[in-house]
Order: structure tokens, then sequence, then C-alpha cells
């Protein structure tokens, strides 16, 4: 447990340059989302409270806004305001909305009906009873709202990182991308924190008098300073705009790689998976880290650039099966490599395009594939014993699984059952392992640095070449676990980095050597 | 001074104020007696356009008021609320100078104005930097009133002022109130639903009842002329401790025997026969005197005056 804590601080303390853009871009991401909420929600809020016919309508409006799962909300911003700090803006202070706008109206409608006649029949103007009576006996409760509306954005603005908008989101989902505890916590701390002491700072301002007009100036300069925050470490540009995944910025074969091993300076932003490649497409960034055989790839026109320096391992695609199945099927080895070959990363990123954006079924695609590679033969029927087909869970996976339902039960006398949507790695390969699947794809890199996990030293031996890793995994595998590597498929799926196809060519940039010297130009 | 036309007020199908007339002349006080949905506090908010009317027209000085500002007309006429209104956020002395800010006095004006007025409302200077909560009810009225004199207007309309006052509170601010020098010179309307209280403070009472005005005239009027059986038995339950209130020296003084005094204090005639009954508990006799004319009582005198007077319906005034 100490040594945990030594770890996280120790983590902090090495980190503490990003730890410290990142707070002050969370901070202003909270506090300009804020502001703009304030400015807007507190006039609606007086509006429907002196025409209270519209209330239901703008609350309504408002409350549906609040409902709106806040991933689903980042997401229809990208289309309309882009990726960056203005959709994750627009978001934060859509949330803020509610609780400013409802509490301006009940604080004001709340004020006792006596008092509001007593200031009227003063002479007090409509203006005069607003500024001098109403706002000043609801701003406990318009405070109340406010910091509500406050935690609230602290808490979604860890999503901020999803669409390039940094904050404190880029450790938290980074951290699990990664599996690393210690950088989820040097993300989620620092939030929890800055939701604490907000929330105490408003508190305060609460209590204090409110009409004491110095107070309420000074505390307006003091959201905008820290607002402004945001502002201060983005104050940089580049040339070229990456969008690296959480993931990807703290792998060895990922960013950190790119930066020894190649070199590579540019300006970077935390963005996720999700949204990466059509950001790339709508030119809002120039280079992406993204797989290889992605259908996206083909669906926004991006390509490769060549890894010349090998820093992405090989993620090769093979049949892992297990020995006994081998021995048991005596067809199935010779059937499942009747794939092999077939299949290079073009093909397969087309394959993945038809289910991921055509939305074909894996089975119509498989099935259409292997008829256009004179591969597929009707099923017989057999019933000498049941193949089990494993597949992860997503649809590169299903298609490899369909085509070899289909290659076993054309070819052999099996009966096939398919168990797909086995969550991720450790699931499938447990599954494989405790004898509850026969046979699943496998990616070389995924078995070296995911199952078997050798030291660092073995690994930068083994990644700058395909065969050796697949040598290396061949041996491993049956070696510790009685598991066999069948011939590899052909393609790699692998990391890559990716950039439209047409600035590659404008650029002449084809390899990421290229890329690094057309950056150092200037 | 204020002149009210045909003034109506109709909530949906509802006639709160029905087409009613009447006139307040300066520096009369007038009270709006009725129960509750009788339209008198309806009539009060017309009078400063809290309230607009459906139909009829109100002028103030010959002026008609809904062609005024209603703001510049508020800040000229003093309202005082039942639950007092004070703005909780103000000192007393902000609520207190809340007309005439917006009036535009200058600080030192205001600030002198806010102690004359602590002074005579019997309020200690030190609340003057409190806040409404950490007064009494009792206080608490006096500054509602106190900021409706604030700037001076020579109109005062009174929402049920001491409706939310215990009674011994309230005896003792009526009591004030009628020693006030500051009233004495205003016109007043003042809304209540207490028939004493009406009686105690108003110089004429009109009567209200669905809207309409059952009866408009002095105390005594609506005691001993009562034009509807409606008025006679609004006021049946208290009719005797009314006629004592209402009956003064100088309504009884023929029937008064005349004799030398006992010493040189003499009370003053418009004194109630009430206030004498309660005089003459501990001494035995009081005298008055009018026109060197020198007439001593005592409590069976006055009595059997006040009887006479009674049976002979008030026709010595």
């Amino acid at each position: 447990m100490n040594e945990q804590q030594q770890t996280l601080w120790g983590f902090m303390r090495e980190q503490s340059d990003k730890l410290l853009s990142q707070t002050l871009e969370h901070i202003g991401l909270t506090f300009i989302s804020l502001i703009i909420a304030v400015l807007i929600g507190l006039p609606l809020g007086i509006l429907i409270a002196r025409r209270q016919r519209l209330s239901g309508p703008v609350l309504g409006v408002a409350g549906i806004l609040q409902t709106i799962p806040s991933i689903a909300l980042l997401g229809f911003m990208i289309p309309v305001l882009g990726i960056g700090p203005k959709p994750a803006i627009a978001a934060l202070f859509i949330y803020a909305l509610l609780p400013i706008i409802r509490n301006t109206y009940t604080g004001i409608v709340g004020v006792d009906t006596a008092i509001v006649e007593a200031a009227t029949a003063m002479g007090m103007s409509k203006r005069q009873r607003l500024l001098k009576v109403e706002l000043p006996l609801a701003m406990p409760v318009i405070l109340a709202g406010i910091r509500t509306a406050t935690v609230i954005n602290v808490g979604v603005a860890t999503l901020a990182s999803y669409i390039a908008a940094g904050g404190l989101g880029e450790f938290i989902f980074g951290g699990i991308s990664l599996n690393n505890t210690n950088m989820i916590l040097a993300g989620a701390i620092p939030a929890a924190l800055l939701a604490i002491i907000f929330d105490f700072l408003l508190s305060r301002l609460q209590r204090i008098n409110i009409k004491k007009i110095k107070t309420a100036t000074a505390a307006s300069t003091l959201l905008l300073l820290l607002a402004s925050f945001y502002f201060i470490p983005s104050a940089y540009g580049g040339k070229l705009t990456a969008g690296f995944t959480p993931e990807f910025m703290g792998r060895q074969d990922g960013n950190l790689g790119l930066r020894s091993v190649y070199g590579l300076k540019i300006h970077t932003i935390v963005i996720s998976d999700a949204v990466m490649y059509k950001a790339a497409y709508q030119k809002a960034l120039d280079v992406i880290s993204g797989y290889s055989t992605d259908g996206r790839l083909k669906a926004f026109n991006l390509i490769v650039l060549k890894d010349d320096k090998n820093i992405f391992p090989p993620y090769y695609a093979a049949p892992i099966v297990r020995d006994d199945a081998l021995k048991h099927f005596s067809q199935l080895e010779k059937t499942l490599n009747l794939l092999s070959g077939h299949i290079n990363d073009s093909v397969m990123t087309e394959l993945n395009y038809r289910t991921d954006y055509l939305h074909q079924t894996p089975e119509r695609v498989a099935k259409d594939f292997l008829v256009t590679q004179g591969l597929y033969k009707p099923s017989r029927n057999g019933h000498s014993g049941t193949v089990r087909i494993g597949s992860k869970i997503f649809g590169e996976q299903y298609i490899l699984a369909n085509m070899y339902s289909m290659l076993i039960k054309g070819n052999t006398n099996y009966d096939v059952l398919i168990k797909s949507g086995l969550g991720g790695t450790l699931i499938c390969f447990n599954a494989i392992n405790n004898n509850q699947i026969d046979f699943y794809p496998e990616y070389t890199g995924t078995g070296l640095l995911a199952i078997l996990q050798p030291d660092a030293k073995t690994v930068t031996r083994l990644t700058t070449n395909k065969d050796s890793t697949y040598n290396f995994v061949k041996t491993e595998f049956e070696k510790r676990y009685h598991i066999s590597w069948l011939k590899p498929i052909g393609f790699n799926n692998s990391y890559a980095l990716m950039m439209r196809q047409k600035q590659s060519d404008d650029l002449r940039v084809k390899t990421i050597t290229d890329l690094k010297n057309y950056l150092d130009r200037k | 001074m204020i002149k009210v036309s045909q003034l109506s007020k109709h909530f949906g199908a509802v006639k709160a104020v029905d087409d009613i007339s009447f006139e307040v002349r300066e520096g009369e006080t007038l009270a709006l007696l009725g129960t509750s949905g009788c339209g008198k506090t309806t009539t009060l908010k017309m009078l400063n356009r809290l309230i607009e009317p459906s139909a009829g027209v109100i002028e103030v000085n010959g002026q008609n008021i809904l062609q005024q500002q209603p703001e510049s007309l508020r800040r000229n006429i003093g309202y005082v609320l039942q639950n007092t209104g004070l703005f909780p956020h103000y000192t007393i002395e902000e609520n207190i100078a809340v007309v005439p800010q917006l009036q535009g006095w200058g600080k030192t004006k205001t600030d002198t104005r806010a102690c004359e007025l602590m002074e005579k409302l019997h309020l200690s200077p030190d609340l003057l930097s409190a806040y409404p909560h950490q007064l009494s009810g009792g206080q608490q009225q006096r500054v509602g009133l106190a900021r409706a004199l604030a700037a001076n207007p020579p109109i005062l309309l009174m929402d049920e002022p001491f409706g939310a006052l215990d009674n011994v509170t309230r005896t003792k601010i009526q009591a004030e109130f009628k020693q006030l020098d500051e009233l004495t010179r205003k016109t007043i309307i003042m809304v209540t639903h207490d028939v004493q209280e009406a009686f105690d403070l108003a110089d004429r009472i009109c009567l209200m009842d669905q809207g309409r005005i059952m009866q408009l005239g002095t105390p005594a009027d609506l005691l001993f002329k009562p034009t509807s059986t409606f008025v006679k038995e609004f006021l049946a339950g208290q009719q005797l401790q009314l006629e004592f209130k209402t009956t003064n020296v100088n309504n009884l003084w023929g029937l008064l025997p005349e004799a030398p005094a006992l010493s040189a204090a003499f009370m003053p005639k418009g004194t109630s026969v009430w206030a004498l009954m309660d005089i003459l508990k501990h001494q035995p006799a009081i005298s008055f005197q009018k026109n060197k004319q020198v007439k001593t009582i005592n409590f069976e005198q006055l009595m059997s005056a006040f009887y006479q007077y009674r049976k002979g319906d008030n026709n010595h005034e």
C-alpha cells in the first residue's frame, strides 16, 4: 500500500508539467462554460419568473438536454463544432444550464409576495425591484444552483478529453486504457479535489452578504481569471496537428516510441478512438493513431504512413488451436490453413469497411469473400464432432470466425459452434486454455504483449521483425499452454499513423520519417 | 383630496369591488371596514395602483391617477402592510431610507429623517443597524410605519396595519398611533376588519360588503343612524362599548350638572365616556370647563347623562 502511494506520488512528480496544464485546462473548461451558462441562464430564469407561461417549456427543454448522456452529447457536438474546446464548452454549458435556470426561477418566485408588494408600493420600478429586492433575496438559491452546476461541470469536463479538449480526463482515460492505476488516480484525485474546493469556495460566497457590490465584482473577476486558465497551455501550435488516443499517448509502441525512436515533435491533442477518424476526415486533425485494418480507413480515405523504423510491433493474425483439438479433428489444421495468404491489410480493411460502414452481416461478407476466392463450398452437414470457434467482440473477428465456420462445414464432416463476443483477449484466452473453445483468431503482438509478457529487452528485440515475433509466440505457446499457432492469415492489424490521402500526396509524406522531416523543415 | 368615482374591479366573474364612489378630505382618517372578501383591500390597492381598476376614476387633488406614472404616484403615497413587508436583507436604516433614496434625497437628509422617525416611534437608535428579523413584531410594525412616513407623503394607505400583533401590543401601538403628530396632518385610508379599531382611529368609516359600500359616515352615524339592518347587525355585538367610546363630554354637555371644580385640573371635553369611566374608577369626580361654565361629575352622574343622551336619540349635539 505504502509502495503504491510512493509510486503515485512519483508519477505525479514526474508528470507535474502535464498535471499542471491538465488541471488548468480543466479549471478553464469548467469556468468558461459556467460563465456562459450564468450569462444565459440567469436572464432566462428571470424571464420565466416574470412570464410564468414560458416556465414550463423552458424548464422542460433544459431538463431534456440534461438527460442526454454526456458522451452522446459530445458526439452530437462534433458535426456542428468539430473537435477541441468548442464542442466541449458547448456541452458543459448545456449541463450547467438547467440548475442555473431552475434555481434562478425558483429563487425569484420564492421571494415573499408581501416583500415584493412592499417594493412595488414604495415606488420601485420593475428593474429596481429586481436588482434591489428580488435578486438579492433569491441569491442564496441561485448560488446553490451555480454550485450544483460547477460540481457537475468539474465531473463532466473529464470527458472533454474524448474530443481533444484536454483536462484531467487525459490521465483518467489514458490510465484506464493502459491499466495504469497511478495514471488514473493522478487524474481522478485532482478532479475530485477541484470539485470539493470549488463547492467549498462557492458555499463561502453564499454566506457573504451579496448586496455588497465589492464581493460580487471580486467573484466575477475571479471567475474570469479562472476561465482564462484554459488558454494558457493551449497557446502553442504547429504546422500539423496530431490526435492520439489516451492509450497511444502512454505506450512505448505509441507516442513515447515516436518521440524517442523517430524524434517526432508534433502538436498533439488527446482524443477518443470513436471520433478520431472522422476528425481527420474533416481536417480537424492531420495525423491520427489508428489500427491498420480499421474499416474507417477506407470510409474516410486515409492512408497508413509506413513505420520505417519498426516501432509498432507486428500484429499478424493467425488461428490458435488447442493441441488436443488438432489431434481430435485431423482435418482441422489443413482446413484452417486454407485461408492463409488470402487476406492482406487492404483486403481486411475493405471487409471491415463492409461490416462497419455498409452494415452488411459478417456472414454475408465472409461468404462473398470466400466465393470470390474460390474457397466456398456448400455445407456437407457433417456430424462427426463439433468444432467450437471463439471470437472477440469486434467486426474483424466475427468475419474471420464465419469464414472458418464455412470452410470447416464445406471441407470436412465436422459441425461448428461459434462462441462469438468473448469480451477481450484474456476472456478468449482463458476460454481456449480451459477447453471451452477449440480455436480463435489471435494476433502475434497481443500474444506477445498481453499473454506472454516477456521482459522489455526481449520485446524490443522481437518486435522489429514479424517472423521473430511469430516464431517466439509459436514456440512459447506450445511449450506453456499446448496451443498451436497455425499459419498467419496475412494481414497485420497493428497501430499505425494515418493521414488523409490527399494531404499525404501533397506533402509527399509516405513514411513516419518523411513526416518528421517535413515537421523539422519548418 | 381623494375622489373615487364608480370604481369597479372584476376578477373573472367575481365582482370584488362593484361600482363604488366616495371622497376622502384632506387630513381625514377613513377606515374601510368589513369582513374578509368584502373588497376593502382591493379598493385600497387600487388607490396606489397595486391593482388596476376594471372601471372607474380615482382622482388625487383633481388629477386622475390612472394617467400618472405608477412609480412616481406610489413614491408620494405611504403604504403600510399587515406583515410589515420589511426587506429582510436591508438594515432598519436602509429600510426606512428606501423611498427617500428613490426620490434622490442626500445622505445627510435621509439619515436625519431616519433618526427623527425612530425617536417619534419610540424605537432605540441602536436598532438602526439591526436587521428586521432581530426585532419584535411590534418594533417591526413601527419600522414599517416609519418607512411609509419617511419621505413625508401627504397620503398614507394602511392594510390591516395592526392585524398581525397580539392584543397588548396592538392596544399600545394604536394609542401611540393616535398621538403621533406626523399623522394628524395626513390623509389616511386604513383597511381593517376590527370594528373597535375602526371606531378608535377613524374620523369616518366606510362599511363594505360584497364589493359595495353599505354605509359611509362618522362612527356616531353608523352607531346611532344605521342605514340598513346589515349595518345594525354588523355592530350589534359591540354596540354598548362602541357607544361609550363614541360619545364624549361635548355630546353630553347639556345633560351634565353644573358644579364647582374640586381642583384646577380640567379634562378635555373631547374625552369619551369610555375613557372617563376608566378614570372615575380611581378618583371621585372630574371637572370640565366650557365658556366659563364649570361642570363636575362623578360616575353615577356620567352614566345617567349617557342614558338620557341615548334615549333622546342623540339629538343634543
